[in-house]
């Protein structure tokens, strides 16, 4: 298999109030179904509990995030999409669903540091207070004029993906919205 | 600025991360019916100052399509729910008569 690359060969920055990295290539597997009957096959699969409404949860390397009422993210090391959609196709054979591997297709990064949360205040219509959004929940919005969803993982960094052809667009923007001082409002 | 609330994820979205869609309720007109049945079907909307129900996206989001019942003069929201209703919940149309004592209705 060839090498698989980042976008923008894993770009980094180092802005006043946070830090902006491109990550490795993720494994992601996009699931739509009936919630019950692709939950209960993911959940079989990976471990990861089914995810109610805007939440993401986590088992291990793998993440289930929740995309819209009737569609899940699964995010996976790369190496495992093939053992985890074989799985998977098993499990739903019969159920009208899809199970598709589109690692592909997305970006990944991080932005991590006391500001992170003033970055994306910054790019995207979201109340991004910790009391309003927190670990546990992935939101899907905008970042400046392209869409892109984000959570806080394990670390309280937040992740957020956007689709690869707007990868560079997207890592300039967040590269200028952390490139400010902190105001210190969003903690 | 406009903010909805998507029946189908929670959020309440600010008009940004929403397309909108046009009118709401509009009753196709397919093979079989007269030419100004059809001609209606595709051009005829209402502009109403006041109350009107759209077609919104959660583009954004989700990627859902949802209705909304909302005022076009003071950009105030009755309500939003799901696209596959064929009219306006009753709890949404008695909070527009309520607060809109002389609305006539939907055309």
């Amino acid at each position: 298999m060839s090498d698989v690359q980042p976008a923008l060969g894993g770009a980094e920055f180092d802005g006043a109030g946070a830090r902006v990295v491109e990550m490795p290539p993720k494994g992601m597997i996009t699931l739509r179904g009936s919630p019950d009957e692709i939950g209960a096959a993911v959940a079989d699969a990976t471990g990861c509990a089914v995810p109610g409404q805007r939440e993401i949860t986590f088992e291990g390397e793998f993440a289930l995030g929740w995309m819209s009422p009737d569609e899940f993210l699964l995010m996976c090391p790369r190496d495992e999409v093939g053992t985890c959609l074989k799985s998977l196709g098993e499990t739903l054979a019969g159920s009208h669903h899809l199970a598709v591997d589109v690692s592909d297709a997305r970006a990944v990064f991080s932005i991590a540091g006391p500001g992170a949360r003033e970055v994306l205040a910054r790019l995207c219509p979201v109340d991004l207070a910790s009391t309003a959004f927190g670990p546990g929940e992935i939101r899907r919005s905008r970042i400046a004029q392209v869409p892109a969803a984000f959570w806080i993982d394990a670390n309280d960094d937040i992740k957020l993906i956007c689709f690869r052809s707007v990868a560079r667009y997207a890592f300039d923007v967040l590269c200028g919205a952390a490139k400010g001082e902190p105001v210190g409002v969003l903690r | 600025m406009l903010i909805l609330t998507c029946p189908y994820c929670g959020i309440h979205c600010d008009e940004t991360e929403l397309a909108n869609g046009g009118e709401a309720h509009l009753k196709r007109e397919g093979p079989g019916s007269s030419d100004d049945a059809f001609e209606a079907y595709l051009f005829d909307r209402d502009n109403p100052m006041g109350v009107h129900f759209e077609r919104w996206r959660h583009a954004n989001g989700c990627g859902k399509w949802f209705l909304a019942a909302r005022d076009t003069v003071t950009m105030e929201v009755f309500g939003t729910y799901k696209a596959q209703s064929i009219e306006p919940p009753a709890e949404i149309v008695e909070r527009i008569r309520a607060k809109r004592p002389d609305w006539e209705g939907r055309a």
